[in-house]
């Protein structure tokens, strides 16, 4: 039975670039995949694109490109990826000119546009999902608004023959279906099918989660070779049934228990796990080790897909401003304490405007608050954190400012004030009827 | 004993509701997991953090439970003042949860 390999080369935009390399190179791959698209990055990307039209696409792609190029050519693998982010047209001629320059004349690039529905949303009469506030409440504030697109598009783009497809926004696991389909020439409908390939795609698009990354807890579960983590390889079959493994000899293990906590990950109601393409069920998925560092995950299934596409819509939401300064040894805690309460009367007499402020006690309390924190012990150092949100830059900027003044005005012995800024680009979702969603795809060669 | 005893976990997260998954080490403990670890017992667990429901999908299958906590993530990921305005964290915290002993 024919089977397809399909490597994951990055699982979020910051992602290591040698383990891409590595599946390059060794993995013996037929698709390496890249997903590199969170839900701000592309705001962000759109937020660089309006300051030149010529960006927009992921600041790595230049670096992914060029590592990992001339060996999916030799070994004739081809690329699939959402690097594209805002601009995925600027993203595939600069991966022409990158194949250029290392001698890779003739590539053909495909870029997939149509997810930028900024003005289909502008036009309409949306409402956001989460807030219940309509788009034209937003104003100008609106930055981006994004339609999570499926396999469709990415098989036309596939079916030009091209060996580098990039996209925009899309579903991630459609980065890794659309090969299969294509492919294994699944029909759009075949819904258990595309339902257990919703699986394959959701254990692959995080990369390193699968193969031990975000899961050692030392002495409960232990995982070698952290440094060297091998990124996953995901052999499919016909039926969908998946395989996941690595590179042998690569860092990481792939175990029953891995392929579980990505298998579960953010997928909310098991039975219903909205796509694009279908709305996949996972609730009979089976997991089960048939090598060392070889799970087979299959029994995912599938019922027919909504009559709407889910859009990312963001907008600039005010700033936050952060000041952090840190105390040791005997007394640390209370001077921090002091230094907290310091800043809160500060801002109240000089009157910073913000609609939330936060006080933390970084090594004490500040991830999950003072009933889930360890009472027992003074700690030997801590940090306090004061943070808030604000309307405009300069008043954000105030409260950084409030506790690096602590350094003359505060408790003794304080030091390590950092103070930051930042501008809020909140996101939110809107439903799109499927006819709003014009796709087409622009081919170029090297 | 500690949950981290008999189960792991990991968390992400959508706008402002976070979703932590506890999946038995032994598929044997599920149904001790499933009798002690319900949703009140997470929501009072995390009272000061989550100001909505919190909703336990089961998926015998695998031996885990899925728990989307709404209203958990101080106004949602991008907009939180807190540091771990992801709340990736919080997995940790539902693994110290005090559970008794299984028989088996």
């Amino acid at each position: 039975m024919k089977t397809l390999r399909i490597g994951t080369g990055a699982g979020y935009s910051g992602d290591r670039v040698e383990p891409a390399v590595e599946l390059a190179r060794d993995g013996q791959l037929d698709y390496l995949v890249f997903e590199c698209l969170a839900e701000r990055t592309i705001a962000l990307a759109q937020q660089a694109r309006r300051q030149d039209p010529a960006a927009g696409y992921d600041p790595m792609l230049d670096a992914r490109m060029r590592a990992v190029l001339a060996l999916a050519v030799r070994n004739q693998v081809r690329i699939v990826s959402n690097m594209g982010a805002a601009n995925p047209v600027a993203a595939a001629q600069k991966t022409a000119e990158i194949a250029r320059a290392l001698g890779l004349h003739g590539l053909k690039i495909a870029a997939v546009v149509g997810d930028d529905v900024l003005e289909v949303v502008r036009r309409g009469d949306y409402r956001l999902e989460e807030s219940g506030a309509t788009i034209a409440s937003l104003g100008d504030r609106i930055v981006s608004a994004n339609a999570y697109l499926g396999v469709e598009p990415i098989v036309e783009a596939l079916r030009t023959g091209a060996q580098v497809v990039i996209t925009g926004r899309a579903a991630d696991p459609a980065l890794f279906m659309a090969p299969l389909v294509h492919e294994f020439g699944w029909a759009l409908d075949d819904w258990h099918r595309l339902g257990q390939a919703t699986v394959a795609g959701h254990l692959l698009e995080c990369a390193g989660q699968i193969t031990g990354g975000y899961f050692a807890d030392p002495g409960f579960k232990d995982v070698p070779g952290l440094a060297r983590l091998g990124f996953p390889i995901g052999e499919v079959s016909e039926t969908g049934d998946v395989v996941i493994g690595k590179v042998p000899g690569s860092g990481g293990q792939v175990t029953v228990a891995t392929c579980k906590e990505q298998l579960v990950y953010e997928i909310h109601d098991p039975c219903r796990y909205l796509q694009p393409d279908v709305v996949a069920d996972f609730s009979q998925v089976t997991v089960e080790e048939i090598a060392p560092d070889r799970v087979r995950v299959s029994g995912g299934r599938g019922t027919p897909r909504t009559p709407t596409l889910k859009v990312s819509v963001a907008y600039t939401d005010g700033f936050i401003g952060d000041g952090q300064i840190s105390y040791a040894g005997p007394g640390a805690l209370e001077r921090a304490r002091l230094a907290l309460e310091i800043v809160r009367e500060r801002l109240a007499i000089i009157g910073v405007q913000s609609d939330e402020l936060r006080f933390d006690l970084i090594g004490v309390d500040s991830l999950h608050g003072t009933a889930l924190s360890r009472g027992a012990g003074a700690p030997y150092e801590v940090r306090a954190r004061v943070a808030g949100r604000c309307a405009s830059l300069a008043e954000a900027r105030r409260i950084g400012n409030e506790v690096e003044t602590l350094y003359t005005n505060g408790p003794a012995g304080g030091g390590g004030a950092t103070q930051s800024v930042r501008e809020v680009l909140a996101v939110q979702s809107v439903l799109l009827p499927r006819e709003c969603v014009e796709t087409s795809v622009l081919v170029m060669e090297a | 004993m500690k949950l981290r005893n008999l189960a792991h976990s990991r968390t992400g997260d959508k706008g402002n509701t976070s979703n932590i998954s506890l999946i038995a080490c032994d598929p044997k403990h599920f149904e001790h997991l499933r009798t002690h670890v319900t949703e009140a017992r997470v929501k009072a667990h995390f009272h000061e953090l989550v100001q909505g429901e919190v909703v336990r999908y089961e998926m015998p299958n695998i031996g885990a439970l899925n728990f989307v906590l709404l209203h958990a993530l101080g106004g949602g990921v991008t907009s939180s003042l807190a540091l771990d305005a992801h709340g990736k964290s919080l997995s940790s915290a539902l693994l110290d949860l005090d559970i008794p002993e299984p028989t088996l």
